[in-house]
C-alpha cells in the first residue's frame, strides 16, 4: 500500500482554498495514510464535452418534459445532449420528467403557464399527451418530440420528430441476428409493460428469421435478481444462442449471467454507456444498436433554436432518424472517447 | 395456543395447569412461526421439481440460493425490527445509498475501497439511527417516519450522484485498491463439485445463525420481543425501549450496508435510480416467514425461509418456462398460496 504523494503539501494547499471536497480527501489521507488506493479513482482534472461557440442571439426559455424513469444512464445522455445545445444556443432549459404520463402532462401544463419560448416532449404515452400538446400549440408555443412517438407525432400538430422507431430498430437487430446466424434469440424486458421496451423486442421477433424469439421479464432495480432470472433461463433453455438486452446495464448483468450458466451465448444489446464500449472492446458484448440519445436530445433543442431564430423546421415535416445505428468492433475505437466523457 | 385447563372429564378431576403444561414436542414445533413457512417452500419446491425439469439440478439450486441470499439478508434485519414492532420502508434505496456513497467516496477522495466502504458502514447506521431516534422521540409511527426517509434517500441517490459524478451512475472503482479483497469477501464464487455457488448465500445462512442465537438465546433476544409485544409493559419492566429500537433500526442499516456492498462489488457500477420497490421484497419474505405485522411475533430462520420462497418461485416460474406476460401473476399467486399455507398451518396447529 503506497501513501498518498500529495501528504506534505496538504495544509499549504488547503490554505490556498483547495475545493473542500479536496481537502476533505487529503485530511482523510492524512489520517488513515494506508486507506488510500493509488490506483483508479476521480481524475485529477477533467474538461467539460464539446466546447463550441455561443450563439448571441436574444435568451430563450426553453422546457424539456420527459418520461425518463429517475437515475437511469440513458436519459443522463439525453439531457447532456439538451444542455450541450442550450448552452451554445443562449437557451434557458427547464428539464422536468416524470414516468406516469397524467404527471408528464401536467409539467407540460406548467410550462405552458410560465410561458416558456419551446417545447420539447418525449411522446412514450402518445393519447394522454395529446390535450396537453395542442394546449401548447393553441398558446402559440412551438412543440418539438423526440424519443418516442414516432407514430403520433404528426397528428398531434408536433412540428419536428428526432429519434428512432422501436420497432425499426428492433427488426433491424432481428436482421443482423439472422445474419449472425442465430438460431435461438432470448430479447429480455427490464419493465414489463414499457411500451418503447415491448416494440423492440416485437421487432426483433419481426425481423428475426433465422429462429424464434422468446422474451424474458427482468426486474431491473434489483440487479442480483436480474442476473438470477437470466441465469435461470439460460439454464432452463441450453439451445438459447443469442442474448437481446435492451439496456446497457442489462447486458453487462447478462453477460455475468452466461458465465454463471456455463453458457457461450452471444450478448448484443439497445443502447450504449461508457461500460458497455469497454465490454464490446473486449468482446464480451458483440454489438449495440446506438439511437444516439445525446443527439435526440441536442437536435430537440437546437431544432426549437433554429425554428425560434430563422422559422426552420429540420426534417421538413418528416421524422428525423438517429438510429439504429451499429457499434461493434469495427468503430468502436471512433466512439470510446466519447462514450468514456459520458456524452455517446 | 391452548387456553383450556386440561380436563378428564370422566374422573372430573384437573390433571395438569395449564400454565406449567408440558406441550408435546411435536405440537411444539408445529406452533413455531416458520413452520408454515417451511411447510409452502417444500410444497412449492416439490411444485417446481414436477413442472420444471431443469429445476432439478444442483446449478438451478444455486441460483434460486443466490437470488434469495440478497433479499435473505435484508429480511434478517427487517425480520427483527418488526418482531420489535417497527416497520422500515428506506430498506430498498438504503441499499442502493450505501453503494452509492462507498463508491462515490473511494473514487471521489481517491481511498482505499475498504475505507470507502467503512465511511458507507457509518452513513449506513446513521440512516438506522436516524429512523429510529425520530420513531422514539416524535412517537410518529415508523410507517410515516421511514416513508420520508425513503423519500429522502431516493433524492439523495439520485441528486448526489448527479452532483458529484456529472451522471446518474456511479463511475467503475474495479481498478482502485482493495476492490479485488473486498470483492473476495462481498461478491465471490466458490466450488462445490462442478456448482458455482455465490458467497452470499454462506453470509446470509452465517447471519440467519447469528440472529437467532441473539434472538433464542440472549437478554436482548427477549428484549425484542418484548418491546414488540407490549412497547408500555417492556419499559415497565426495565427493558431499555427507546435503546433497543434504535438500536434494530441500526441492524437494519448494517444488513441495507453488506447488501449494499455486494451489489457494488459485484457490478463495479451503481445506477442511482436502483433498489425503489424492494423493501416489499425484504416485508414479504419476512411476513412469509412467520412475522406478524403487529409485531412480537417471528423468526430469523422464518425469513431465511420467506427469503427462499419469494427466489423459488421468482426463478421457478422462469425454470418453468411459463409466458412471460403472465410472470408477475404467477409470483403473486405463489406468493399467495405461501402465506395462506402459513397462516391457515399455524392456526391449525395452535388448535391442536
Amino acid at each position: 500500500m503506497t501513501h498518498h504523494t500529495s501528504h506534505g503539501t496538504g495544509r499549504a494547499a488547503s490554505r490556498r482554498r483547495l475545493r473542500t471536497g479536496a481537502a476533505l480527501g487529503l485530511a482523510l489521507c492524512a489520517t488513515v495514510a494506508a486507506g488510500c488506493s493509488s490506483t483508479g479513482g476521480a481524475p485529477e482534472s477533467s474538461d467539460e464535452g464539446s466546447g463550441a461557440g455561443t450563439a448571441d442571439t436574444p435568451r430563450a426559455t426553453i422546457a424539456m418534459i420527459t418520461h425518463e424513469v429517475p437515475g437511469d444512464t440513458f436519459w443522463d445522455l439525453i439531457r447532456k445532449g439538451a444542455e450541450a445545445a442550450a448552452a451554445k444556443d443562449n437557451i434557458e432549459l427547464r428539464y422536468s420528467a416524470d414516468p406516469e404520463a397524467p404527471n408528464q402532462a401536467n409539467l407540460v401544463q406548467s410550462a405552458i403557464d410560465s410561458k416558456v419560448d419551446g417545447i420539447a416532449i418525449t411522446l412514450a404515452k402518445p393519447d394522454a399527451m395529446a390535450p396537453a400538446v395542442e394546449a401548447a400549440t393553441a398558446a402559440g408555443i412551438p412543440v418539438v418530440a423526440f424519443n418516442s412517438g414516432y407514430d403520433s407525432w404528426k397528428d398531434q400538430g408536433v412540428q419536428q420528430y428526432f429519434g428512432q422507431d422501436e420497432t425499426i430498430a428492433g427488426e433491424a437487430a432481428g436482421a443482423r441476428l439472422t445474419t449472425d446466424g442465430a438460431k435461438k434469440t432470448l430479447c429480455i424486458i427490464q419493465e414489463q409493460g414499457q411500451v418503447a421496451l415491448e416494440s423492440r423486442c416485437a421487432g426483433v421477433t419481426k425481423g428475426f428469421t433465422g429462429g424464434s424469439t422468446e422474451i424474458l421479464n427482468v426486474n431491473s432495480k434489483d440487479m442480483p435478481s436480474v442476473e438470477a432470472t437470466i441465469t435461470a433461463k439460460l439454464q432452463q433453455d441450453p439451445s438459447i444462442d443469442h442474448i437481446v438486452a435492451l439496456g446497457a446495464p442489462i447486458a453487462l448483468t447478462a453477460v455475468q449471467s452466461k458465465a454463471n450458466a456455463g453458457s457461450d451465448a452471444t450478448v448484443v444489446t439497445f443502447d450504449t454507456n461508457s461500460a458497455l464500449v469497454d465490454a464490446i472492446k473486449s468482446g464480451d458484448v458483440a454489438w449495440a444498436i446506438d439511437q444516439q440519445p445525446y443527439l435526440q436530445g441536442y437536435l430537440a433543442v437546437d431544432s426549437l433554436w433554429l425554428y425560434l431564430n430563422n422559422g426552420n423546421t429540420i426534417g421538413g415535416g418528416t421524422p428525423v432518424l438517429t438510429g439504429p445505428a451499429f457499434i461493434d468492433s469495427s468503430n468502436i475505437d471512433a466512439i470510446a472517447d466519447y462514450a468514456q466523457n459520458g456524452t455517446r | 395456543m391452548s387456553t383450556q385447563a386440561d380436563l378428564d372429564l370422566s374422573k372430573h378431576t384437573v390433571v395438569a395447569d395449564e400454565r406449567v403444561k408440558k406441550q408435546k414436542p411435536l405440537q411444539r414445533l408445529l406452533i413455531r412461526p416458520e413452520i408454515g413457512a417451511l411447510f409452502g417452500a417444500i410444497v412449492i419446491f416439490v411444485f417446481f421439481c414436477i413442472v420444471a425439469p431443469p429445476f432439478r439440478s444442483p446449478e438451478a439450486l444455486a441460483t434460486v440460493l443466490y437470488a434469495s441470499s440478497t433479499i435473505g439478508i435484508m429480511a434478517i434485519g427487517v425480520s427483527l425490527l418488526m418482531i420489535g414492532g417497527e416497520f422500515d420502508l428506506s430498506t430498498g434505496v438504503a441499499v442502493t445509498f450505501s453503494s452509492i456513497m462507498a463508491s462515490m467516496i473511494a473514487y471521489n477522495l481517491h481511498l482505499n475501497v475498504w475505507l470507502g466502504s467503512a465511511l458507507a458502514l457509518v452513513l449506513a447506521l446513521g440512516v438506522g439511527f436516524f429512523n429510529g431516534y425520530l420513531v422514539m422521540k416524535t412517537k410518529i409511527p415508523s410507517f410515516l417516519i421511514t416513508l420520508s426517509t425513503f423519500l429522502m434517500l431516493t433524492g439523495i441517490n439520485l441528486a448526489v450522484t448527479k452532483l458529484v459524478t456529472g451522471q446518474v451512475a456511479t463511475q467503475s472503482i474495479s481498478d482502485m485498491q482493495g476492490f479485488d479483497s473486498a470483492k473476495r469477501v462481498f461478491a465471490s464464487s466458490f466450488q462445490i463439485g462442478n456448482v458455482s455457488i455465490r458467497i452470499t448465500v454462506l453470509w446470509w445462512l452465517l447471519f440467519t445463525a447469528i440472529s437467532t442465537y441473539v434472538l433464542m438465546k440472549t437478554k436482548i433476544g427477549n428484549w425484542i420481543f418484548a418491546v414488540g409485544g407490549n412497547q408500555d409493559s417492556a419499559r415497565a419492566i426495565g427493558v431499555p425501549v427507546t435503546k433497543v429500537k434504535i438500536g434494530l433500526f441500526m441492524f437494519v442499516g448494517f444488513c441495507a450496508w453488506f447488501v449494499g456492498m455486494h451489489l457494488l462489488f459485484a457490478f463495479n457500477t451503481v445506477q442511482s435510480g436502483q433498489g425503489v420497490g424492494n423493501e416489499f421484497l425484504y416485508i414479504i419474505a419476512a411476513v412469509i416467514g412467520g412475522c406478524l405485522l403487529t409485531g412480537g411475533y417471528g423468526t430469523t430462520v422464518g425469513a431465511m425461509i420467506g427469503a427462499f420462497i419469494f427466489g423459488m418461485a421468482n426463478q421457478g416460474i422462469v425454470y418453468a418456462g411459463w409466458n412471460p406476460d403472465w410472470f408477475k401473476f404467477f409470483l403473486g399467486a405463489m406468493l399467495l398460496f405461501a402465506v395462506i399455507a402459513n397462516n391457515s398451518f399455524r392456526s391449525y396447529a395452535a388448535k391442536r
